[in-house]
């Protein structure tokens, strides 16, 4: 039976060519929205979550919190220890964790490092700066500080300094330059500009300066402990598991990106559900318009259907034939919509070459396999209720005999 | 020898609607087709002619009475059977042509058999190729329908009503629609064929001319059926 349906449903698209083509072209518009939409929000949201992970930690390991702790004493007394402000937040053995976090699945990079509060003093100006102490060869772990080096270079000898371009111009320093540090403890020294960087992000080119590790020893007087290990991990969007796994094998708090970040996770959610919604309305579209094409083609066709019936067509071939029209429809304007979408997408450049102001399109994204096999479901699902009125027709009132 | 007839229809009853609104069109009707019988169906307008047919060919059932063909209940078979019953054992012809106008002649005559085997054949191709042949349309077997005279038409509808071998071909006014001379064509056709291979016709028309060449002629008057000529 399907061959012979097949046959007809085929000739039938093919003898009314015309409304065969509107129909192909309604379908294949939807689909091009549908997989547009997609390697758009999808290339958006890789984009953000790029340009929002590319330069920070996934997770930060620090010295777990000694929060103020209470207890029931002997008789009913309550014991409160307070919060231990007489120690420092540091990590003092953290060489061992190191080896624990490498080996950790997923974790590609581990810097541990010494930071804190210093000011940048030149002439009369004084700025206050975070000031990150990290080993020479982990200097881009985190954040790629060697290739945003817009003077200069990446080097950082224990005599050097690297600072932000915004802090630079607001201090007229130059590479070479000579400045002097001071400390939040009360340390203070003179290092020299190895290099400026632009990473694009304010409060990095602003108020950050990265210096030599054994420096950073010097300068916040911590022989031996270092005051956080910050960790890579890949894919970005598992830091939340991999920060509860660290957390539990090293003893200290992990703090995932996603935690300082939940108002990302919000637009990245809301931006996807928009994509759904209009991916919904797409598929909606096209089967609303292959249903009622095909209930019109059914009204005209009420006779033809009636004298099949009549010569004894049973109506499982029937439903048979419109379901099979229906689903060629979908699969022609499926492959017809995928293609002209790629074609679409051909002008845009991938999510890492896009430059400022571009279309962060990712065709990677466009969902084109699924975008053709829902339009061909939904297609057929779209005329099985006219496919099941024709079986209905009875061919007497159909041929008017 | 009594020949035994093919179909048997007795007291046979159709009403339509219920109540103070039913209208009964068939009131009782009797009537024996023998096989090679071609027999002429009259009747006025509005007289029963159509529902009876329909009725024989099963696409519609009767609201009592016999309905038997070749020895299957026909009155008590399922919508399953009656369809597979009509695709096999019954032809129908009628007053227009309702020939599958996306279909060449070739495949409107198989299309028949096509449908009750899910797939064209290519022994359904050369019997289809035939019985083109056999009713004059040898080198039109390709033409749509649209590319075809009203007399060409019906007589490709006659061949699609023979390529499944019915034992009945119902015919509803089949010259209805033509002239004279295709009228005479047709009917030449139809007998010829009867003559040939003992198919069976039930004919209905108002023609005076078809029926005279009939082997019989039964007529129809408010829902009764009368053999010979009916007296008012």
């Amino acid at each position: 039976m399907p061959l012979y349906a097949l046959k007809l449903a085929i000739r039938h698209l093919l003898a009314h060519r015309g409304q065969t083509s509107l129909l192909v072209a309604g379908v294949a518009l939807g689909v091009s929205v549908f997989v547009f939409i997609s390697a758009l929000i999808g290339g958006l949201a890789e984009l953000l979550t790029a340009r929002t992970v590319g330069s920070i930690p996934h997770i930060v390991l620090e010295a777990a919190e000694r929060r103020p702790q209470s207890s029931w004493g002997g008789d009913g007394a309550q014991i409160v220890r307070q919060k231990d402000l007489g120690r420092r937040d540091q990590i003092p053995v953290w060489e061992p964790l190191i080896e624990v976090i490498e080996r950790t699945p997923n974790v590609t990079a581990v810097s541990p490092q010494i930071a804190g509060g210093a000011f940048i003093e030149r002439g009369e100006a004084v700025k206050p700066v975070s000031v990150v102490g990290v080993m020479p060869d982990k200097l881009s772990a985190i954040a790629d500080i060697a290739g945003a080096i817009v003077s200069g270079s990446g080097d950082l000898p224990p005599d050097g300094i690297l600072v932000g371009s915004r802090l630079a111009d607001d201090l007229d320093l130059r590479v070479g330059q000579v400045l002097r540090i001071a400390s939040d403890r009360g340390r203070s020294r003179s290092l020299r500009v190895q290099g400026i960087f632009t990473l694009g992000i304010g409060s990095a080119d602003r108020q950050t300066a990265y210096i030599n590790f054994t420096a950073a020893r010097a300068l916040f007087d911590l022989p031996t402990g270092v005051t956080r290990i910050e960790v890579k991990v890949s894919p970005a969007t598992g830091a939340d598991g991999i920060a509860a796994r660290l957390q539990r094998s090293t003893g200290l708090d992990a703090i995932p990106w996603t935690r300082e970040n939940s108002q990302l996770f919000e637009g990245l959610d809301a931006q996807a559900r928009t994509g759904l919604i209009i991916k919904t309305f797409a598929l909606v579209t096209i089967v609303v318009g292959i249903a009622s094409a095909m209930l019109l083609s059914i009204a005209r066709r009420q006779a033809e259907i009636g004298i099949m019936r009549a010569m004894g067509a049973s109506k499982a071939l029937v439903v048979t034939i419109y379901l099979i029209e229906g689903t060629l429809l979908g699969v022609a304007g499926g492959l017809m919509g995928a293609s002209l979408a790629w074609l679409a997408l051909l002008p845009f450049p991938p999510v890492d070459e896009a430059q400022v102001g571009a279309l962060p399109i990712d065709r990677a994204q466009g969902d084109f396999l699924l975008a053709i096999l829902l339009t061909s479901l939904a297609a057929m699902l779209a005329s099985l209720l006219p496919a099941r009125r024709a079986a209905r027709i009875d061919p007497v009132d159909a041929i008017g005999t | 020898m009594t020949k035994s007839p093919i179909l048997i229809v007795e007291d046979l009853t159709k009403s339509f609607g219920s109540g103070e609104h039913e209208v009964r069109v068939l009131k009782g009707i009797d009537l024996a087709i023998t096989r090679g019988e071609v027999v002429a169906l009259l009747g006025p307008s509005g007289s029963g002619k159509s529902t009876l047919l329909n009725i024989i060919g099963t696409l519609m059932r009767a609201s009592g009475g016999r309905h038997e063909m070749l020895g299957v209940d026909l009155s008590a078979a399922s919508d399953a059977e009656r369809t597979r019953f009509r695709s096999t054992r019954l032809g129908f012809v009628f007053q227009f042509h309702h020939l599958l106008l996306d279909l060449s002649a070739l495949e409107n005559v198989m299309m028949p058999a096509a449908a009750a085997a899910g797939r064209e054949t290519h022994s359904m191709r050369e019997r289809a190729k035939d019985l083109l042949a056999a009713v004059g349309l040898a080198d039109r077997i390709d033409y749509r329908p649209a590319a075809l005279s009203g007399g060409q038409r019906q007589r490709v509808a006659v061949a699609r009503a023979l390529i499944n071998r019915p034992a009945l071909v119902l015919a509803d006014e089949p010259t209805g629609n033509l002239d004279r001379e295709s009228s005479d064509r047709v009917m030449d056709l139809l007998l010829r064929i009867n003559a040939d291979t003992q198919t069976s016709f039930l004919i209905s028309t108002h023609d005076e001319q078809i029926a005279r060449r009939c082997h019989r002629r039964v007529n129809i008057l408010d829902g009764k059926m009368f053999e010979g000529r009916a007296q008012r």
